[in-house]
C-alpha cells in the first residue's frame, strides 16, 4: 500500500456536537464520554470502492429512475451538481455519492413516513452516482418539499436533500444535508442549529446557479462537498520521538 | 493579520434522519427494486471467501437501554490474512464492506462475515483482528465510529485498546463468544457500559 499519510484529525468544531437539546432525539442517543482520539491506522485509511458496474442507467436521475424512464416525477425540475474535494482542495475522483429526499409535497417513500402529503407514484426519492476524475457529480431531481416533524410544538424541515459520501478512506465517511439558497425555514431549523459555526451552516446551503440551468427545462443548484484530507509532509517517516 | 491558509474545512455533518434507508438500503425502506444492486447488500465476504465464517448479533442501545430500531451500521474489515480489499494479495471474495439495518420491530442486527486477520498498525507492528463500524441514525448528529474485537483473540498488544485509559472500558469493544463462530456485540450509546467511540 502506498502510504499517503495519516488522515488529518477531524476538527470537531466544524461539526455539530452529539448532544443538543434543541434536537430532542439526540439527547438519549449521544455518548457522554469523550471520543478516543488517536492517529488513523490502515483500518481508517483504506475504504470500500464502488464501480460503475454497480450503477444502473437511471440512478442519477430521480425524475425518472423510479419508473425506469417511463414516467416523470411531479415537481420543480432541478439539477444538483458540484465537486467532492478534500481539505487540501484536491478533487476526490471515482467516489460514490448517494442522495435521498422527500417528494415535491414533502413526503418520503418510506414505510415509516405517514405525512398527509401523498406519494408520487413516479418518484422513489433516491439516487446515486460516482464522481468523475475531477471529483464532479450531478443529479437531476425535483425540488423536495418542506415537511413537519415531531420535535418541538411546530417544527418544519427546510427543503433539503440528504447526501452520503464515501471518499477513499473509511475514516472520511460523511452524511450530511444540502439546503437551498433563500429558504426562509433554514433559520428556524433545530437540526441546522446543531451546527454552531455560521460559516459551516453556509457551507450546506447550495447556491442557485444559472450557469448550469437549462432554459425551459431545469434550474441548477451548486453544492460542493469537502471531505477529510491526508497529511503529507516530508517528515512523516522519521523515527518515533526524534 | 496573517497569511491565509489555502486548506478547506470539512463539510459539516448532519443527522442521517429516520429515512436513511431510502437512500442507502432501499429494500429496507420498503422500496425493493429501486436499484439493481444495492450498496453493501452482498455482505463483506462473498461465497468462497477464505477464513472462519462468523456471525455477530447485537443491539444498539440508547441512554435508556432501549434498542434503536432505525439505526444503520456500516462495517469495514480486512480479509482472513489481514489484508484490506484492493491491496496486493487481498482475497478477491472479500469486499470488506456491508450495510446492516437493525430490525424495525426488535432492534436486533446481524453481521455475517469471515473473521479478519491481524492488520498492520501505522509505523509497524500489528493491530489485533477487528471490524470497524460506523453508525448513523435519527438523533445522531455525526456518525459514530467504533470497532469490534474478539474475545477469543489475543488483544493484549493492540495499540488502540491499550490507549483506553480505563481498562474496564476496553471490554466495550470486545465481542463475546456465544458458540461456534457466533458472537454478541451490543453498542451502548450512553450511560452505564457506554461503548468507546473513536476519533481517528
Ligand atoms: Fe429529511
Amino acid at each position: 500500500m502506498t502510504d499517503l499519510g495519516p488522515l488529518i484529525p477531524r476538527n470537531r468544531d466544524a461539526h455539530p456536537p452529539a448532544y443538543d437539546t434543541g434536537y430532542k432525539t439526540s439527547v438519549s442517543r449521544s455518548p457522554s464520554w469523550p471520543l478516543l482520539s488517536m492517529e488513523s491506522t490502515p483500518s481508517e485509511e483504506t475504504g470500500p470502492r464502488f464501480g460503475h458496474s454497480q450503477l444502473g442507467e437511471y440512478d442519477n436521475n430521480l425524475i425518472v429512475n423510479w419508473t425506469r424512464g417511463k414516467e416523470l416525477a411531479v415537481g420543480e425540475r432541478i439539477l444538483v451538481h458540484g465537486r467532492v474535494l478534500d481539505e487540501m482542495g484536491r478533487p476526490v475522483p471515482h467516489t460514490l455519492v448517494e442522495i435521498w429526499q422527500a417528494n415535491a409535497g414533502g413526503r418520503y417513500r418510506h414505510k415509516k413516513d405517514v405525512y398527509f402529503a401523498p406519494l408520487d407514484p413516479n418518484f422513489g426519492g433516491c439516487g446515486r452516482t460516482i464522481t468523475d476524475e475531477n471529483g464532479y457529480y450531478e443529479f437531476l431531481t425535483v425540488r423536495p418539499g418542506a415537511y413537519p416533524w415531531m420535535n418541538r410544538g411546530n417544527d418544519w424541515r427546510p427543503m433539503h436533500i440528504h447526501f452520503s459520501i464515501f471518499g477513499h478512506s473509511f475514516g472520511q465517511r460523511l452524511i450530511t444535508q444540502m439546503y437551498f439558497e433563500g429558504d426562509p425555514l433554514i433559520k428556524h431549523c433545530p437540526i441546522i442549529a446543531t451546527i454552531k459555526d455560521p460559516k459551516q451552516i453556509e457551507g450546506l446551503v447550495a447556491a442557485l446557479d444559472f450557469s448550469h440551468s437549462r432554459p425551459m427545462d431545469f434550474l441548477a443548484y451548486k453544492f460542493d462537498i469537502v471531505l477529510r484530507g491526508r497529511r503529507q509532509t516530508r517528515f512523516e517517516n522519521k523515527l518515533e520521538g526524534m | 493579520m496573517v497569511q491565509k491558509l489555502d486548506t478547506l474545512v470539512e463539510t459539516a455533518s448532519q443527522t442521517a434522519g429516520p429515512y436513511v434507508h431510502i437512500g442507502c438500503m432501499p429494500t429496507y425502506a420498503g422500496n425493493a427494486g429501486a436499484y439493481d444492486v444495492e450498496t453493501g447488500a452482498e455482505g463483506p465476504a462473498l461465497e468462497g471467501a477464505k477464513g472462519e465464517v462468523i456471525e455477530i448479533t447485537g443491539e444498539v442501545l440508547d441512554g435508556m437501554g432501549w434498542a434503536l430500531r432505525d439505526v444503520m451500521l456500516e462495517c469495514w474489515q480486512a480479509d482472513a490474512a489481514g489484508i484490506y480489499p484492493h491491496e496486493e494479495g487481498a482475497d478477491p471474495k472479500v469486499t470488506g464492506f456491508a450495510r446492516i439495518g437493525a430490525d424495525f420491530d426488535t432492534g436486533k442486527f446481524t453481521l455475517r462475515t469471515i473473521k479478519p486477520g491481524a492488520v498492520a498498525a501505522r509505523g509497524g507492528g500489528k493491530q489485533a483482528p477487528h471490524i470497524s463500524l460506523w453508525l448513523t441514525a435519527r438523533g445522531i448528529n455525526i456518525g459514530l465510529q467504533t470497532r469490534v474485537y474478539f474475545e477469543d483473540e489475543d488483544n493484549a498488544e493492540d495499540p488502540l485498546l491499550n490507549r483506553i485509559e480505563q481498562a474496564p472500558r476496553r471490554q466495550t469493544l470486545i465481542a463475546k463468544k456465544t458458540g461456534d463462530g457466533t458472537y454478541t456485540f451490543n453498542i451502548v450509546l450512553q450511560g452505564e457500559g457506554e461503548t468507546v467511540f473513536l476519533d481517528l
